[in-house]
């Protein structure tokens, strides 16, 4: 039998590789993203909720731990870093619950009978989570300008960009979790929330850790997320050095790990 | 289209395993319209699944479109549509977005993307309805836009799982008119499940019966029927006339079963009599011969659903229940 024939006109099958995950990444990107853009109201809220946060937490904590923990910056240089490293926490790490919409309904089961490749699924809704960040972060970084926030757009950039590859793997991980909770929802939420919550105050997103007693020192030096926080500190103070380094590790082992695994759990999950 | 040998799927539930599909070999050609036939959990989606890549199987092997479903799964995915038993396009989405966003899926651009929804809309009455979002579709409207992602791509093997369960019989006929012209306009090959007898006798040209994940007959229903169920008669007779018509139609339903009930001096015969339509008049003459005339008869022809009791010795229609 033809192959060629049993392909419908105006599809290709295409070969597998690289290009063709980044190819098929984009397209679940721009699924996802259409009902960002078809209801936009949604990313104005987002882009509220963290200035909030900022302007309520961020003098209580100058108050008090003092302006010396800080090394003599301005406690939002230090604070807005890890403001930026929570809403990618948050976000990504919710990758999953959309996806428990379409498992309910058959859409996930039709978008699994295309030939879209299995990562693609994968990075293309963690991205979806993570894209909003870069509006957020420079939305917050610019309004913190006038209360002695120092912004460097090109390293605020690259850390947006570290953050994105460690949010595919928590993504990735998320999704693994829905699929596997799958008919159980509130198992999958309360696994994430119970994960979510030692993992950000372990990785001094709130308050500095080495104020913390030795265990919790010890502890978080096992967190994936404090080499993301001290990484973005660094790089949002306009360092470059061994924390974004360190960093770079850290995004990369978690997306290749989140990939590894929710690539696995989607091969073998039966809806 | 479709070639399987052996295939097997085995889950393991709680520690226990279960053979949903025992080792079946299926052939399928192209241009076919094939309908698996069977009660709920009798592994007709198992099998549809597996030859979707949906699941993998256990053992056994599939070619499916020319492609081995286990070496391939992307490329078998390219080359045939699927129809879920579930609502395929996402809630929140508008219908002509789902529609472009599944032909990009299948490697169309954009423009062609377009186009095709457009016909797709147009030919299944939903153009009206282009920038309504999913969620507020009505369920007969959800399921033609169901089948419209699921021919985006003009697939040449078409599989639908429980295509028109849960539909009313309007909604029903509807989707099957549209299933059924696509395919007379492009020669498309058709897989269906379904558990509707009705549906599996009127629409398909053969039916392959499964039943604890094994494949327990596979012919065109005309063929079943005649084969293996066979028209049922019903005659009423007086009661003086009974033993004379108890003798004659004795005699003609040979090894099956002759039953009787009486009512009102009247005696009613049943039974199962292959090709029973060309066989009835005969049997009247010889009953008016033997001066033991009919005063009523029914002639009602086979059922799938006979079939399968004679099959398992169980009705379809009750069947999912036991």
């Amino acid at each position: 039998m033809q192959l060629q024939q049993a392909t419908a006109a105006g599809t290709a099958v295409r070969k597998p590789g690289i290009g063709r995950i980044l190819q098929d990444t984009k397209y679940v990107f721009w699924r996802e993203m259409l009902l960002v853009i078809r209801d936009p109201f949604s990313l104005i809220f987002s882009l509220v909720q963290p200035l909030v946060f900022l302007a309520l937490f961020g003098p209580l904590l100058g108050a008090a731990v003092g302006v010396e923990a800080f090394g003599g910056e301005s406690s939002l240089q230090w604070f807005l870093p890890g403001v930026v490293v929570m809403i990618a926490l948050f976000g990504t790490s919710m990758t999953g619950s959309n996806l428990q919409y379409e498992l309910m309904t058959g859409s996930y089961e039709r978008i699994l009978a295309t030939p879209l490749s299995r990562s693609s699924l994968l990075i293309g809704r963690a991205l979806k989570e993570w894209a909003p960040l870069v509006l957020q972060g420079l939305v917050i970084a610019l309004a913190s300008i006038p209360f002695g926030f120092v912004f460097y757009p090109l390293h605020v950039l690259f850390g947006l960009v570290v953050i994105g590859v460690f949010g595919i793997g928590l993504g990735a991980l998320s999704y693994a979790l829905a699929l596997v909770t799958q008919g159980k929802e509130w198992v999958f939420w309360g696994v994430q929330q119970t994960l979510l919550f030692p993992l950000m105050i372990l990785s001094g997103i709130m308050l500095p850790i080495e104020a913390g007693p030795r265990w919790m020192q010890v502890l978080s030096l096992f967190n994936p997320l404090t080499y993301m926080v001290n990484a973005e500190r660094e790089l949002f103070a306009g360092g470059l050095g061994w924390d974004t380094l360190w960093g770079v590790v850290a995004a990369v082992i978690t997306a290749v790990v989140g990939l590894a695994v929710g690539v696995r759990v989607i091969k073998h999950s039966s809806l | 289209m479709i070639h399987t040998s052996k295939l097997t799927k085995t889950f393991t539930v709680k520690k226990e395993k279960i053979q949903a599909v025992k080792g079946v070999d299926i052939d399928v050609a192209r241009g076919e319209l094939v309908a698996f036939l069977g009660p709920n959990g009798a592994g007709k989606s198992t099998t549809l699944r597996m030859l979707t890549t949906l699941l993998a199987p256990t053992s056994g092997a599939a070619r499916v479109a020319g492609v081995d479903v286990v070496a391939d799964p992307a490329g078998v995915r390219s080359r045939i549509g699927y129809i879920g038993q579930g609502n395929g396009g996402g809630h929140s989405y508008r219908v002509i977005d789902e529609l472009i966003m599944q032909g990009r899926f299948y490697g169309m651009n954009t423009t062609d993307a377009r186009e095709r929804a457009d016909q797709l809309l147009k030919s299944l009455e939903l153009q009206d309805l282009k920038k309504r979002t999913i969620i507020k579709l009505s369920g007969g409207q959800r399921r033609r836009m169901d089948v419209a992602l699921g021919l985006m791509h003009s697939p040449t093997l078409l599989f639908l799982d429980e295509p028109s369960t849960g539909m009313d019989p309007q909604n029903r006929a509807n989707l099957w008119e549209h299933i059924m012209r696509m395919r007379h306009e492009h020669g498309t090959t058709i897989v269906l499940t379904t558990h509707y007898l009705e549906e599996a006798d009127t629409m398909s040209e053969r039916v392959i019966v499964i039943d604890h994940g094994e494949i327990i007959a596979d012919n065109t229903a005309a063929r079943l029927k005649a084969d293996l169920a066979g028209d049922l008669l019903a005659v009423e007779v007086s009661a003086a006339a009974a033993p004379e018509v108890r003798g004659l139609l004795g005699r003609a339903a040979a090894a099956g079963e002759l039953e009787e009930t009486a009512y009102d001096g009247v005696i009613r015969f049943r039974l199962r009599l292959p090709d029973g339509a060309r066989l009835a008049p005969g049997l009247l003459r010889d009953m008016n011969d033997a001066g033991a005339p009919a005063l009523r008869l029914e002639l009602k022809p086979p059922t799938l659903d006979d079939v399968f009791l004679e099959l398992t010795g169980r009705s379809l229609r009750e069947g999912g229940k036991v």
